[in-house]
Order: structure tokens, then sequence, then C-alpha cells
């Protein structure tokens, strides 16, 4: 227990520490300009805007998808699972293929005559938002259909009910239940919301808090407003996460999708309505990765020596930190599992208070006077993935670490299995699979951040960094080589942190 | 032999009193439902403390002792197996938790899988054996740590009659060879009749001292005999 205890404490004082000095360094409301309020405005309205979209939009998708049988449907719902470890840089130059001004959808306005719309400003971020949270949304939806036991919609079918009826009765008691746990899941994502806003928005109408924070931390190096702004991002995280609390948030990644042997779906017009919601929804997250594949993959041959080293920069950040999280989260974990007491899980689930370009600008307060910007940037980016990662990760470790106790505490102590010998023969084999899982996604989270970074940008940039850098120096064709390679690298090292904790399997 | 000293223990409104001195031999617990028999087994085996008492085997004081090193093996009514380890693993562990084996301590492993007519299975997992078949390997795991108190919290309870009176039989046979004095929750009157010379009755939060298990079971006071029906 002694381990948890340490583990949470240092956690608690990295995190605690950080905004302290945050809070220490804030100038006071006082110094916010009129920019910066506007910025909060725009953070919650965009993400209310944004949660509002993919919820009402997930609802038809989630509704077809629960109730059609096909070809790929599977493979579809697994691919619903992607964005949540896609870089966001990767997805934000997809939409610029799709929605920019040389991309399908503006060439197809222009033939038909209508006027171009720009993917630039506040659209733009609340398109990605939605590319991005509409299929979490969907996920989500879909279990809350699927875990209306079939025997009902079966009873329905022997009533003779139609579709009207099926929704009034069955999907929208469902739904009501569902939907605020969606928006909120949603809305807390939007809230602290970076890259979009970075590499879409920036104007005077399209600024979150994170990106004031960051404009005036790099542009305006006025430490103190970016602290007084660190403080409302943290002011607006507690807020939300309190309203959290009130309303149960699904997790939305990890479970099983099974058919659940309820009858088929309605037919007629209906049929093919949920076709076209379908094909729709799959376009609108296919088309833009598929499009950067496209005119990326020919060239990552031909990418320059500066990207392949920010990759291999990348690769190493990215397997630190996933070390670190899972290393934070097996002692956690296994602390909680003990009975270890509430405040060990609460200091796991600490960083979902913070944003990462709070964390950022605090260790640049505390650390300024030991370290440059430039040696910090590397291991602050890596410490701020990891401590990001961990609350994901604990919520699949946990439950698997109480049920490991419950199964087999007794046995182990019965038998004086204990130590290091209980780590080797029991828990690292019995946690291997949510190990992994909690791996791959923190390997793959941090090897697509583009957050912290940015604000010590150096020499000696990442590979979403670099990418950046080439989008802002019009380089599109290496961009989209280098999206492609900054995707591959980020899918296979989930997949393969992953494939081996379930190896033994 | 086994004693309990004016032991009380408290779990919110449940409580479980027992002042009372086991010899040597082989006893059934039995008692209704929730009557605390598992409680009985758990403060033996280390996994409960109790609030006021104390618990020696051998005159020595064991209260304060982890269970790993008690004079004790228990099997639990599931879990007894790690399925992840193989069977010669499992049974391993009952002399070195840490599997590190020497071949000498191999061929102890490999001789009492065969005493438990499991030859041959060594290298396979639990989940590849039948039940019967796993509770041997719980069996000669037993054997092999070799404690003289053995705690049995309805092991068996999953397996049809036929395999469990073999177990039994299994069981009678490694007890007759260790010596062992052995404590077996069941709540099946045939199991304590053909086991255990003696019963302890676990009754309105009290563990009450053995009394020969036929005349018991013949004669039941009546919280049991509505228990048994």
């Amino acid at each position: 227990m002694g381990a948890g205890h340490a583990v949470a404490a240092l956690l608690t004082a990295l995190i605690l520490g950080t905004l302290g000095a945050v809070a220490w360094a804030a100038g006071g409301l006082s110094v916010l300009t009129e920019w910066d309020w506007r910025a909060l405005r725009f953070t919650l309205w965009q993400a209310a805007l944004s949660a509002t979209l993919s919820a009402a939009l997930a609802v038809p998708v989630a509704r077809a998808l629960a109730r059609r049988r096909f070809r790929g449907r599977g493979l579809l719902v697994t691919l619903l699972g992607a964005p949540f470890i896609l870089p966001v840089i990767v997805a934000i130059m997809g939409l610029i293929a799709i929605f920019g001004r040389n991309g399908l959808v503006n060439d197809s306005l222009r033939g038909i005559g209508l006027p171009e719309m720009s993917i630039y400003g506040w659209q733009g971020v609340i398109l990605a938002h939605v590319f991005f949270n509409l299929p979490l949304s969907v996920r989500l939806i879909l279990q809350g259909w699927q875990a209306v036991p079939a025997e009902r919609f079966r009873l329905a079918a022997s009533l003779d009910f139609g579709p009207r009826d099926i929704a009034r009765h069955l999907e929208r008691p469902m739904l009501r239940n569902v939907l605020p746990g969606v928006w909120l899941a949603v809305f807390l994502v939007c809230l602290t919301s970076f890259t979009v806003a970075l590499a879409l928005g920036g104007g005077p109408g399209a600024t979150t808090v994170e990106l004031a924070i960051y404009q005036a931390f790099r542009f305006d190096f006025d430490l103190g407003r970016a602290a007084t702004l660190g403080l409302v991002q943290i002011a607006l995280s507690v807020g939300a996460l309190l309203l959290a609390r009130r309303i149960a948030v699904p997790a939305g990644f990890g479970t099983g999708m099974d058919a659940t042997g309820a009858p088929p779906g309605p037919g007629g017009w209906r049929r093919g309505a949920d076709a076209l919601v379908i094909a729709l929804a799959a376009g609108f997250l296919l088309a833009p990765l598929l499009s950067v594949t496209a005119s990326g993959l020919p060239r990552v041959g031909a990418l320059p020596a500066d990207v392949w080293s920010a990759a291999l920069r990348s690769i190493v950040m990215a397997v630190t930190s996933a070390a670190l999280t899972i290393t934070a989260c097996l002692v956690l974990a296994l602390a909680v599992a003990r009975g270890a007491g509430r405040w060990v899980e609460a200091a796991g689930m600490l960083p979902l208070v913070a944003s990462p370009l709070v964390l950022g600008t605090g260790l640049f307060i505390l650390l300024r006077d030991l370290a440059t910007p430039q040696q910090m940037a590397l291991p602050v980016t890596v410490a701020i993935n990891a401590a990001m990662a961990l609350p994901f990760g604990l919520r699949a470790l946990i439950p698997a670490a109480q049920a490991l106790q419950a199964d087999y505490g007794q046995l182990a102590a019965s038998l004086d299995l204990k130590g290091l010998a209980r780590l080797r023969l029991l828990v690292l084999p019995r946690l291997a699979r949510p190990l992994g899982f909690a791996g791959g996604l923190a390997a793959a989270l941090a090897m697509g951040d583009l957050g912290v970074i940015t604000l010590f940008a150096g020499d000696q940039p990442t590979l979403p960094l670099k990418l950046y850098q080439l989008m802002n120096s019009y380089r599109m064709e290496d961009a989209a080589a280098a999206s492609v390679l900054l995707m591959a690298l980020s899918f296979a090292l989930f997949w393969l942190f992953d494939r081996g904790g379930r190896m033994d399997a | 032999m086994l004693e309990f000293r004016d032991i009380l223990l408290r779990q919110g409104d449940f409580a479980l009193a027992a002042d009372f001195t086991l010899p040597q031999g082989r006893y059934a617990v039995i008692g209704a439902s929730g009557s605390g028999k598992s409680t009985l087994l758990s403060l033996v085996g280390g996994f409960l403390a109790p609030d006021r008492g104390r618990l020696a085997w051998d005159g020595q004081d064991i209260t304060g002792m982890v269970p790993g090193r008690r004079p004790v093996s228990m099997l639990f009514q599931h879990h007894n197996l790690f399925p992840h380890l193989t069977v010669a693993q499992n049974v391993g562990m009952g002399l070195r938790p840490d599997l590190r084996l020497d071949w000498a301590q191999k061929d102890r492993v490999a001789q009492v899988l065969a005493q438990v007519g499991l030859s041959g299975t060594a290298a396979r997992r639990p989940g590849a054996l039948s039940g019967g078949q796993q509770s041997r390997v719980a069996l000669a795991r037993v054997l092999l740590r070799a404690r003289p108190l053995l705690l049995l919290d309805e092991p068996f309870a999953a397996l049809g009659p036929a395999l469990k009176s073999e177990m039994l039989d299994l069981l009678s046979a490694i007890v007759a060879d260790t010596g062992a004095t052995v404590l077996m929750v069941t709540h099946d009157p045939a199991d304590a009749r053909a086991f255990a010379p003696q019963t302890v009755l676990v009754e309105d939060g009290r563990a009450h001292a053995p009394r020969p298990t036929g005349p018991l079971l013949d004669d039941p006071p009546p919280g049991l005999r509505a228990y048994l029906g």
C-alpha cells in the first residue's frame, strides 16, 4: 500500500503544486482583456454547440446501427472508436482536404454556383469537434440502445408496435437517460480544446481559453495573464466536473458490441433512410482520412530527414510516457483494490481538473530558474502526456484490479504469495490485457499530442509539431505524407501495446 | 489442537462468538445460511481478525499471524487455482510461492500429481480440465503443503454427487496420510455423517463446541431442524 500512497502523493503534488504556481503567478482578473473574455464566452458557446450537434446527429446513426445488420457493421462500429487515438492534427489535415478551399465540398459548391464555405473560423472549430465527437456519441448511444433488453423489443413486436410506438415507449425513455451524459462527455472534451482552435480558429471569434493561454504565453510573454487564464480554465473544468457528478458520464471505449437478438428493424422508407444515414456518417468520418492517405501515402518515402528524426523523437517520448502511465496506473489501481481509500483514486483522476496548457504554464513557472524552455520541452511534454492519460488507464485498470483482488486475493494470501513473486506470477499475467490497453491509449495519445510542446517549441519538434510547421509553411504535400506517417505510428503503437497484453490469452 | 479462547468477532449487526477446543480429528461445520460458517473459517484462516479473544494452535498463539504463515491450508468455494498458471505451477506454489523450484521439488510435484491421479496433466491449464480434475489439483497442493490444519469452505459444492463423494474419499486418504485436523463447512448432512465424526454447530451468533455428528443430526436443535427441513 505504501507505493500507492507515494504515487498518489507525487501526482497530487505535481498537479496541485503546478496549479498552485499558476495561481501564485496569476495577476487577478483585472489583467484579462476584452479579448480574453471573448475567449471564455467562445469556449463555452462552441463546447455547447459541438455537444448539441454531436449528440443530435448521433441519434439517427446509432438507431440505424442498432436495428440494422449488414456486412462491415462490426468494422464500422470498431472504427467509431478510432478517433479517440487519431492525432487531432491529422484529422485537421483530412478536414482541410475535404472542406478546405480546394476540397471536394467547395469544388461542388462552386460547380453549382453557390458561395464557398471557409474551414477557418468558428465553423471549422465546430466541424472538427463534431468529426471527433460524433463517433464517440454514436458509440455511447449505441450502448444505450443495446442495453435495452431484446425481450422488450420482442414484446413490442408481439404487441404489434409500429416504429412510432417503439420510439415512444422504448427509445425515448432510453435516450432521456443516455443523452445528458453523452452531451456532457462531449462538452467536457471541447472545453479544453486546443489543437483544433490553434489550427482552424484563432481569430477574435474563434479563440478558446486554452489557445488564449498559448497566445499570452508565447506571443505576449505575459506570464501573469497566461496564469490568470489558466485559473479561468481550471474553474471551467472544475465546474463541468461538478456538473458531471450529477450526471453519469459513460465511458466510450473498450466495450463489446454484440448482436442483441432483437427483431429486425422496420422496412419501407425507414430502411432507405437508415442506409443513407449510415452512408453519410461513414463518409463524413472516412473521406477526410482516405483523402489524406491517398495524397500522402505515395510520398512518405520522400519525406525529409528532419521529419523522420521528429518521428523517432516522438516514438521515444510516446513509449516513455506510456511506461510512466502504466506504472502509475498499476500501482494506483492495486492500492485502490486493496482498499487504500478514496483519495488515492481521486488523485489518479486529478489530471481531469487540469488542462495540458495550464500544467505546461505551471511547470514552466516552477522550473524556469532551473532549465531553459528548450531543455524542459521534451521532459515536460512526456510528464504531462503521462498524467493526462492516467484517468483513462485507471478506468480500465481499477475494475480489473478489484476483480483480481476479490477472486484471487485470498488464495494468494493463503499461499503466502506476496511481493515481487505476486507481481510476476499473479498481477502481471492477470492484468496484462487492461495494462496493454492502457499503455496503448497512453502511447497513442502521447504520439499524436500537439499541446504543451507548442509552448516550448524549439529546435527539437515532435512529429505532430513538425507536421503543424509544414502546414504553416504551405508544404502541403509533405504535410499529407507526414500525416500518414503520424497516423500509422499512432495506430501501430496502440496495436502493439494492446496486442502485447493479449499475447498470453 | 485448535483453541478458540473467548473469541468474539463483530461485522456490523452480525457477531460470532466461539470458546472451545478442537483436538486433532475431523469436524463438520454446519448451520443455516448466513449463520457464520464461512466467517468461522475465515477467522481460522487469518482473513478476519477477532475483536476479542485469542486463537491458538498446539498452544502457540496465532491470532496475529498472516494467512500464508499459519499452519493452515484452505480450500475456498471458488477460485482455488490460478487459471493462467499450469497445473504443475499451481501445485508447486504449495512448496515455494515464487515457484523457484529445484529438481527434487519438481519431482515432489510430479509425485503428488500422480498420487491424486493426474499424471500427464502437469503442463495443462486448469481451464482445460474438468471440474473434478480441478478439485484434484487443489487437493494435490494441500497434500504438498502438508499443513496440520485443513479448512474446507464447501470446495466441492459445485460437483455432482458421485464426484463429490470421490473427492471426499481422496480427501480422507490424504488426511489419513498427513494426520491433519480438518474443518469442513457443509450444508449436506450426508457429507457430515460420511466424513466427520464430530460437528461444530454454528447458530445464533455462536459456534458451539463439537458434538458427535450422528446424534446431533438425528435430533437437531430447532434452528438447525428448520434449516435441514
